[in-house]
């Protein structure tokens, strides 16, 4: 048993809802009591979807678990079929219903009808939301094309066409996949590659069945796609690429990738620095301000890594923490941290996140919705780069994280809730004059005067306590606070933290000016 | 009973289960924490329902159970006693723990009651452990508040004061404003179940008059009487007619004096018409279609019907307690459609075959209906909103026009000017 006051993934079906919702003429039969009807909010609310999700949920109520609850199973599987006439099935159920074990998926094997059904079995007490999405996407592709038969297939050169790709893994309720689809045709059509199909999003039964038609699989998302994308190489020799184009480098190496996999010349325009607007702006004496910028990074798996290379390489940031909530991208992730000289957080726990982000001291937070409101609280700029989705995460205009647009996208969105450089520069230099209030920030994210407010009654609080408890705590001089004060406030708990540490190890009574320095030098060393 | 038809339906539903109740419980009870022993499907939902993040340390979690709880139920119960003593460790302000039943602890039969109890010898009194049902097969929606009142009458002490108990949970404000009516009309000794404290429970006995603010009360109220307290029977405190009604019924049941009520209400009453003018302007001879979610559709679909001219085309409601509902189906329009019970796909295509103006619905289905050009008011927002009494007639009534006033501002061609 686990306490958990928020968490960031839901149960595996609703992974599952995730794929049936994000496809076509497919419905899902989820034997799950009615309070299991919330999931569609997920969709009608955060997506703004203006249709139902194609799921019909049986229902069932205490009263029924005397009776025949397979019956009512049945009889809400054939309503499912005559009303809604699918071309494909997915059976599953919830927690509840696992527990009862009225194996739906048999049950609807068993009553004739003439489409294919997928019978789902996700484990609703062990497993999560990407792990059920994963799996009922592999469930749908393995069902579908089990019987597809591997006839002389011939390369895209062979046939004299122009080589097609599938773009696998992109769903309703994963981070910005809507336009990341349209970035990557468009990038790819740029290089001559046609996309043969697109799933689960905006993909019938009938799609899948196409996918053998592709010369290799886009494994865009690799927490929905890349079981399948494994399952359709090994079965149906399907080569995939696993570079996931987030970021200028990562762009790059991907279109690499995909041209080495498909067989094609590298074009020279892959390489050139135009291609997004992150490299020059990053590269303007405007962003020299960025440089070592330290930033705390968590969020899934795959966003998390390529956020982590982005502001490592591309922005010139600090990478001071990475984590992720994905145990599944545990194993990746893990190295990554190492390359960067820290160790992974591994957690489902955003209280223990909150405590690694404070402990870290970052000046700009990477995460998910949590994150933000756990940064707002800590008055630090946070910008989201992960589910779980909120309604924020869906804006109405255009707004990639792949591809060249999405790097242009990523730099606005990270560095405009910094303090511009101009700016820093400008309150560096006039921040000892009197108009100057210290905290006052012209940008989003910052608490402005109030988060300095915090970090004053912080200190007087310090103060009061120290002059009327132990002796042994070190105790600050008016002096050694007056130092304090001038070190910018998003690092001065760290700062503080760190020199009483160094007091209490040098044994010093009293901190003053000098204290701090020595602190400083001791800790740079 | 009126005229009006009662129908029974079954099938899919599309119903919140009782666990959403703590959205509201906690609130209002800021010493108590809900904790759910449930799935993460729960933790799921009531973090979707309630915008949790917005809280450092939300009053409400859930224990979620693992493949290994399953296995051994003995092992279930010190899993759940662990979990809570770290809880309580963590939060030592919290004084009332509310241990939630749901759908898969009901299904594998953990006694939580037992836990409760044992929990209750070992923290002596520091805290106090109760528990109930909000499972999805047992409740609805705010059903889950009947069971977590239950759940507290045990505790309330015995009193032969005379006085008048409000049940259910009201917006402060809204509490504040009907306890200075009853004040005024001298009934001075008024008190509120459930308290703003978990701690302060009201006292009980032979002379306490019980008014229900809310409809969905049916196991605390019968406790209640159990206690020997009588239940006033009048329609709840939504619009002007029924909160009047209501107050009413309350002085009658105290004896006093009719004069003296007309002369504290009547000024009340005929305010209140004033400022609920302009929204019968735009809310008369519109179709209403109310989908069943919060038991509060019945009073609604009363008060549109009958104060501001609506034409009710078919009542939800997840079920019918004709005892508590008499009073309010009384008062409907003859040949009102009442449907208890729900087959959500044939219930929407009658909402598509009747065109209404407007539908009360669950968030799940509000925009697929706004996509097909049908208005929407979400029927969660009534279980948030001070919308009781004779002052927030007006405030009630806006949370229905507005959706229509923003369908004529967002379309002007359709709109028909009258």
């Amino acid at each position: 048993m686990e306490l958990t006051l928020w968490t960031y993934e839901g149960p595996p079906h609703i992974g599952a809802m995730r794929i049936a919702t994000s496809m076509k003429k497919l419905h899902y039969v989820l034997h799950a009591p009615q309070g299991d009807t919330y999931a569609d909010l997920l969709f009608t609310m955060i997506e703004r979807r203006g249709s139902r999700p194609p799921v019909t949920y049986t229902t069932f109520q205490a009263r029924d678990l005397g009776g025949d609850t397979a019956e009512l199973v049945k009889g809400h599987l054939k309503e499912a079929v005559d009303r809604f006439n699918p071309e494909a099935l997915l059976v599953g159920e919830s927690c509840t219903a696992e527990l009862i074990q009225d194996q739906p998926g048999s049950l609807a094997k068993g009553m004739g009808f003439n489409i294919p059904i997928v019978s789902l079995e996700l484990p609703a007490y062990s497993k999560k939301e990407n792990w059920g999405g994963s799996e009922t996407f592999y469930q749908i592709v393995r069902n579908l094309l089990k019987d597809h038969s591997e006839e002389s297939k011939q390369s895209w050169q062979e046939e004299k066409r122009r080589p097609r790709v599938n773009l696998l893994g992109p769903t309703l309720l994963g981070f910005r996949c809507r336009d990341d689809i349209l970035e990557i045709q468009k990038l790819l059509g740029q290089h001559g590659i046609d996309i043969n199909v697109v799933a689960p999003l905006g993909a019938s039964p009938a799609d899948i069945i196409r996918i053998p038609d592709a010369d290799v699989n886009v494994c865009l998302y690799p927490e929905i796609a890349e079981s399948t994308c494994i399952w359709l190489e090994r079965n149906l020799n399907i080569p995939f690429t696993t570079t996931v184009p987030l970021g200028v480098g990562a762009t790059q190496d991907f279109l690499r990738e995909l041209h080495e996999v498909l067989g094609m010349e590298i074009p020279q325009s892959v390489n050139e620095s135009n291609n997004s607007k992150l490299t020059w702006y990053s590269n303007s004496v405007d962003s020299n301000y960025l440089t070592g910028k330290r930033v705390f990074i968590f969020g899934d798996g795959t966003h998390a890594l390529a956020a982590a290379r982005i502001a490592n390489e591309e922005l010139g940031f600090k990478v001071v923490g990475l984590g992720t909530y994905s145990r599944e991208m545990a194993r990746k992730v893990r190295p990554a941290a190492k390359a960067l000289g820290l160790e992974a957080l591994i957690t489902n726990d955003y209280l223990e996140v909150e405590e690694a982000i404070k402990e870290t001291s970052p000046e700009l937070v990477l995460g998910t919705q949590m994150e933000r409101h756990s940064a707002k609280r800590l008055g630090i700029p946070c910008a989201v780069i992960s589910t779980p989705m909120h309604v924020q995460d869906v804006p109405a205009r255009y707004s990639p994280q792949m591809g060249w647009e999405g790097a242009n996208v990523i730099f606005d969105d990270w560095v405009h809730p910094l303090m511009m450089g101009l700016e820093e520069h400008l309150i560096g230099m006039f921040k000892h004059d009197f108009e100057f209030v210290d905290g006052h920030q012209s940008h989003l994210g910052h608490l402005g005067g109030k988060g300095n407010q915090n970090v004053n009654q912080e200190v007087k609080t310090k103060i009061s306590s120290d002059s009327t408890t132990s002796t042994a705590e070190p105790i600050w001089t008016n002096e050694g606070e007056r130092e304090l004060s001038k070190i910018p406030f998003f690092v001065r708990g760290k700062v503080r933290r760190n020199t009483e540490n160094y007091a209490r190890q040098a044994g010093c009574r009293e901190i003053n000016e000098e204290t701090l320095y020595d602190a400083k030098a001791h800790y740079k060393a | 009973m009126s005229g009006a038809t009662l129908l029974k339906e079954s099938g899919p539903r599309e119903v919140f289960c009782g666990l959403t109740s703590i959205v509201w419980l906690h609130r209002r009870m800021p010493d108590a924490f809900f904790l759910v022993v449930g799935s993460r499907t729960c933790a799921h939902l009531i973090q979707s329902a309630a915008g949790v993040m917005i809280f450092a340390e939300p009053r409400f979690g859930t224990a979620i159970l693992e493949e290994r709880d399953l296995a051994g139920l003995a092992d279930a119960h010190d899993e759940l006693n662990r979990v809570v003593k770290n809880l309580l460790s963590r939060r030592p302000e919290i004084k009332t723990l509310f241990l939630v039943g749901s759908c898969p602890s009901e299904v594998i039969k953990i006694d939580l009651s037992r836990v409760a109890e044992n929990l209750n010898i070992e923290l002596k009194g520091q805290v106090t452990v109760l528990n109930y049902s909000g499972s999805g097969i047992e409740t609805t929606f705010t059903q889950g508040e009947d069971g977590a009142l239950k759940a507290l009458i045990p505790l309330m002490p015995t009193s032969d004061q005379k006085k008048l108990l409000l049940v259910g949970t009201l917006a402060n404000a809204v509490e504040d404003r009907l306890t200075s009516i009853f004040n005024r009309l001298g009934i001075e000794n008024v008190e509120s179940f459930p308290p703003r404290q978990s701690t302060e429970l009201p006292s009980i006995g032979p002379e306490t008059k019980v008014l229900l603010t809310q409809p969905y009360l049916t196991d605390t109220a019968r406790e209640l009487k159990n206690k020997g307290a009588e239940i006033i029977e009048a329609p709840f405190p939504l619009g002007v007619t029924g909160s009047t009604l209501w107050i009413q019924a309350a002085a009658n049941s105290f004896g006093i004096e009719k004069s003296l009520v007309d002369s504290i209400l009547n000024p009340l009453i005929s305010r209140a018409k004033q400022a609920l003018a302009p929204h019968v302007e735009k809310l008369s001879g519109k179709k209403l279609f109310l989908l069943p979610e919060s038991q509060l559709e019945i009073p609604l679909a009363r008060f549109l019907s009958n104060e501001c001219g609506m034409e009710i085309i078919e009542i939800g409601t997840p079920y019918l307690n004709r005892d508590l509902m008499k009073a309010e189906i009384d008062l409907l329009p003859p040949d009102c459609r009442i449907v208890e019970g729900q087959h959500v796909e044939k219930q929407l295509d009658r909402v598509r075959d009747s065109s209404p103006d407007l539908v009360v619905c669950g968030m799940g289905l509000a925009n697929p209906l706004e996509a097909e050009g049908i208005s929407t008011k979400w029927s969660i927002e009534m279980v948030f909103s001070p919308i009781h009494g004779i002052d927030q007639a007006s405030d009630l009534a806006e949370l229905f026009s507005r959706p229509l006033r923003r369908h004529d501002i967002l379309n002007p061609k359709t709109f028909t000017s009258n």
